[in-house]
């Protein structure tokens, strides 16, 4: 099959990086060839992949060495479970430089480099939080990643997120092949999420793709730094993430995303009693004004 | 082609008939334009006033700008302090940018040096390139000041110069008292003025924010003046030579002089002359500081007003009769020296020039470009001379310089055709002088392709330019000359009058038809 080249969005900390791997981990099973791009200056994209802490990452080891040019692709991929080619893009400390520019040179040197050799059916970008400049949509731009997918869960800001990625992705959608290809709801265990989370995907013009249940399974796995699928395959959270594995890998649904205003995205979450009927009434008064 | 006993530059070499054939050949073959006759229409079209009215339409591009960036003017502010290397934090293409646009202005080496950001630096942040940068600058080329100033690069990514200049000393690359002053200077913000003003406030908040204990106004009696970015050396020293006949102690803050008119005597100068790093802690000691181009010293004047406690004069840039007057007469209020019969003398023989050339400037047309205090002091001048200002550009100027140009325009006659265009670049006042044609364009080389072009139309239409500005390139030695103070004024009034008799020479040089007018005396 030819190349298919995902990137994983989503707010910070919904569990992109745990559930890209084990959506990895059970398409490895399936017997497909991945690689996985953490694009995240953690560098914390490909742990339950290695069992390490952190890969040591592209622009690490481009410091090191003096420059990206003195670095050969072996030095920075890494193998793991299921034959799952692991690379971190890495970056700076919080503070100091540009994560953005860091991103760009990494996918740069994989490309240069022939990372994305012809046996390869899927490659994952495990993209950090919000596309906070260029740099993290780096993934998304012309030629690269054409499927994206959102992890949400049905917390009101998750679903900002979400919303306003969608919004990144319709300017790079106008004008290249990039689709939004559905979200993926990483259950948080509140009322109606799944109803919310189907609501939100037909607003945005797309699919929930699979609804993942809340388990302790993941967590005593990634205690292990291993994927569910490895951990413990006869666990029925396994059998969860093999069938997001299936549906990702028959998905034909790819969209240009219709991202709604705000004002619409509060009102669906009236609807679901997520968010209160706003009282215009008590807007910039203070407590003792209020009190008066 | 070319014959080896007979060398030709490129002209009129390609005037041969073998070169005309080839680049016909070529054109024809290979670059593939469009038909003469279609490029001939755009042009008339880009002529015409339908098209100004579009081309001031634009929004997001710029054409032909006619300013540099900031870490330019840094670099010049830090040439003028004594044994100073400019030190660009960045990539260092810019710096040599910085580097050849001076030594093609000033014919002179420029000394800068730069931490040649790469590709890991850019995403680490280049705190690594200013450790190594630093200690070698001051090890290979042994200043007694680093003047550190930025790229858009390291603008971008947010380096911290602050920081990094202080952990390299924490960390022993360079002695905790050794002077690093800096500022940060983005080139997408501002222009060359901001960043001179930038380095300015930087050295100056160096050497003296945390020393102002026993500092008193007046106690030396001296005079500061602030000459912001000034690339005509003759202006450093007619301020110099004016101070010193009306026996004013006056300090240059920022002197390139020498280092930028080192003589061909078989020594290379890296350093030279310059403003000691004595005269800068001691400044806050001065009676007053002057501002030479106080529109483009926002940032100098607030820290001379709220850190050295300055009654800062409200002059404008001594250019011209009136306000040449004006900054004599202020210098000489503050100081109490009485201004000298030789200044007066040479007051008077400027006046005398100007009454000589008023027949010949009188009504004449001048659209002009250049910096904000540039443009309102020759705006200033001209009108003096009864000479109209036109189209009056400023490509880094602000909307307050477009109101100072307005209100100068109303104070005389000769500017009701006078009109400030802010933030506008040539190819807007290419279409200016297309539609409503001056007899003349001021500014910097870059004109000169105006010229072409408004000749091309026909002689008619033809704005030959004076060169008065920077950047000069494509004359020699104009750098060295002066436009501020009444030694200023005599030799732009000189530059100006004989523009007019040149034009008109050539116009009435024709044999039998024009001559009736080509006249010995003038």
């Amino acid at each position: 099959m030819a190349l298919r080249q995902c990137a994983i969005y989503g707010k910070g900390g919904i569990g992109k990086s745990t559930t890209t791997q084990n959506l990895v981990a059970a398409l490895a099973e399936m017997g497909k060839k991945v690689m996985i791009v953490g694009c995240d200056p953690k560098a914390d994209s490909t742990r339950l992949i290695l069992h390490s802490k952190a890969q040591t990452s592209v622009m690490a080891l481009a410091a090191e060495a003096g420059s990206v040019e003195d670095l050969e692709l072996e030095d920075v991929l890494s193998v793991g479970y299921g034959g799952v080619k692991c690379v971190e893009s890495g970056g700076p400390e919080p503070g100091v430089g540009c994560a953005g520019r860091g991103v760009i040179t990494a996918i740069n040197f994989l490309e240069e480099e022939g990372a994305y050799d012809e046996d390869l059916d899927f490659v994952f970008y495990d993209v950090l939080g919000d596309v906070v400049c260029g740099g993290f949509a780096m993934p998304i731009r012309e030629n690269k990643a054409q499927e994206i997918y959102i992890v949400c869960s049905g917390e009101m800001m998750a679903m900002y997120a979400a919303n306003n990625i969608a919004k990144g992705i319709v300017k790079y959608a106008n004008s290249g092949g990039v689709r939004l290809a559905g979200l993926i709801c990483n259950s948080r265990n509140t009322d109606r999420e799944d109803e919310l989370i189907i609501a939100l995907a037909e607003r945005l013009g797309t699919q929930m793709i699979h609804f993942v249940p809340r388990d302790n399974a993941v967590q005593h796995a990634e205690i292990r730094r291993m994927t569910v699928i490895e951990y413990d395959p006869t666990h029925k959270q396994a059998d969860e993430y093999r069938t997001l594995a299936r549906k990702v890998f028959e998905n034909k649904k790819f969209v240009i995303p219709t991202p709604i205003e705000m004002e619409e995205l509060e009102s669906l979450l009236m609807e679901f009693g997520i968010m209160e009927q706003e009282d215009e009434s008590i807007v910039g008064k203070t407590a003792s004004e209020l009190a008066a | 082609m070319q014959e080896v006993d007979d060398i030709k530059p490129c002209y009129p070499l390609f005037r041969n008939d073998e070169y005309k054939d080839v680049l016909k050949r070529k054109k024809e073959d290979y670059e593939e334009g469009h038909e003469t006759s279609k490029v001939d229409e755009a042009f008339q079209w880009s002529t015409t006033a339908e098209y100004q009215e579009l081309n001031f339409k634009r929004e997001a591009l710029t054409v032909n700008p006619a300013k540099a960036c900031q870490p330019l003017g840094a670099v010049l502010c830090a040439l003028g302090f004594e044994k100073t290397m400019p030190y660009v934090h960045g990539s260092q293409g810019c710096v040599a940018y910085f580097r050849t646009y001076f030594n093609r202005h000033f014919r002179e080496p420029v000394s800068c040096v730069s931490d040649s950001m790469t590709e890991d630096a850019a995403v680490f942040g280049g705190q690594k390139n200013m450790f190594d940068g630093l200690a070698n600058a001051k090890a290979i080329y042994k200043p007694t000041m680093i003047a550190v100033s930025t790229t858009c690069m390291a603008e971008v990514i947010g380096d911290d110069l602050n920081a990094f200049i202080n952990n390299a000393k924490k960390e022993g690359h360079l002695e905790q008292e050794y002077p690093v002053p800096f500022a940060h200077t983005p080139s997408f913000v501002g222009s060359h003025t901001t960043g001179w003003d930038n380095m300015f406030e930087g050295i100056a908040r160096y050497f003296t924010l945390n020393a102002m204990e026993g500092k008193v106004v007046g106690s030396s009696q001296k005079v500061n003046f602030v000459p912001g970015f000034e690339t005509y050396l003759g202006n450093y020293r007619v301020i110099k030579r004016m101070m010193g006949e009306m026996g004013v102690d006056a300090t240059l803050l920022s002197d390139p002089t020498e280092v930028l008119d080192t003589p061909s005597d078989g020594k290379f100068r890296m350093y030279e002359g310059g403003t000691t790093i004595d005269e800068v802690k001691t400044a806050p000691n001065a009676i007053t500081t002057v501002l030479l181009q106080p529109m483009q010293l926002e940032k100098t004047k607030k820290f001379v007003e709220n850190t050295w406690k300055h009654d800062v004069p409200k002059l404008n840039i001594p250019m011209g009769l009136d306000w040449t007057d004006e900054f004599l007469m202020k210098i000489s209020e503050v100081t109490g020296k009485p201004i000298p019969a030789s200044l007066e003398l040479e007051r008077g023989r400027l006046v005398d020039m100007m009454g000589d050339s008023h027949t010949w400037l009188h009504g004449k047309k001048f659209a002009l470009y250049g910096d904000p205090d540039f443009t309102l002091g020759l705006t200033k001048f001209l009108m003096e001379c009864g000479a109209e200002p036109t189209h009056i550009l400023s490509n880094n100027g602000s909307k307050k310089w477009a109101k100072a140009i307005d209100k100068l325009l109303a104070s005389s006659p000769y500017g009701i055709h006078g009109k400030a265009y802010p933030g506008c670049d040539l190819w807007h006042m290419r279409s200016l002088v297309f539609t409503d044609k001056p007899d003349f364009l001021i500014g910097n080389s870059y004109a000169k392709y105006i010229q072409r072009d408004t000749l091309h139309k026909g002689k008619e239409f033809e704005v030959p330019v004076i060169r008065l500005g920077f950047p000069i390139f494509d004359r020699h030695h104009l750098h060295r000359m002066t436009t501020l103070g009444y030694e200023g004024a005599m030799y732009m009034l000189t530059t100006l009058v004989n523009a007019v008799m040149e034009r008109l020479d050539e116009e009435t040089r024709g044999m039998g038809t024009t001559d009736y007018n080509h006249d010995l005396v003038r």
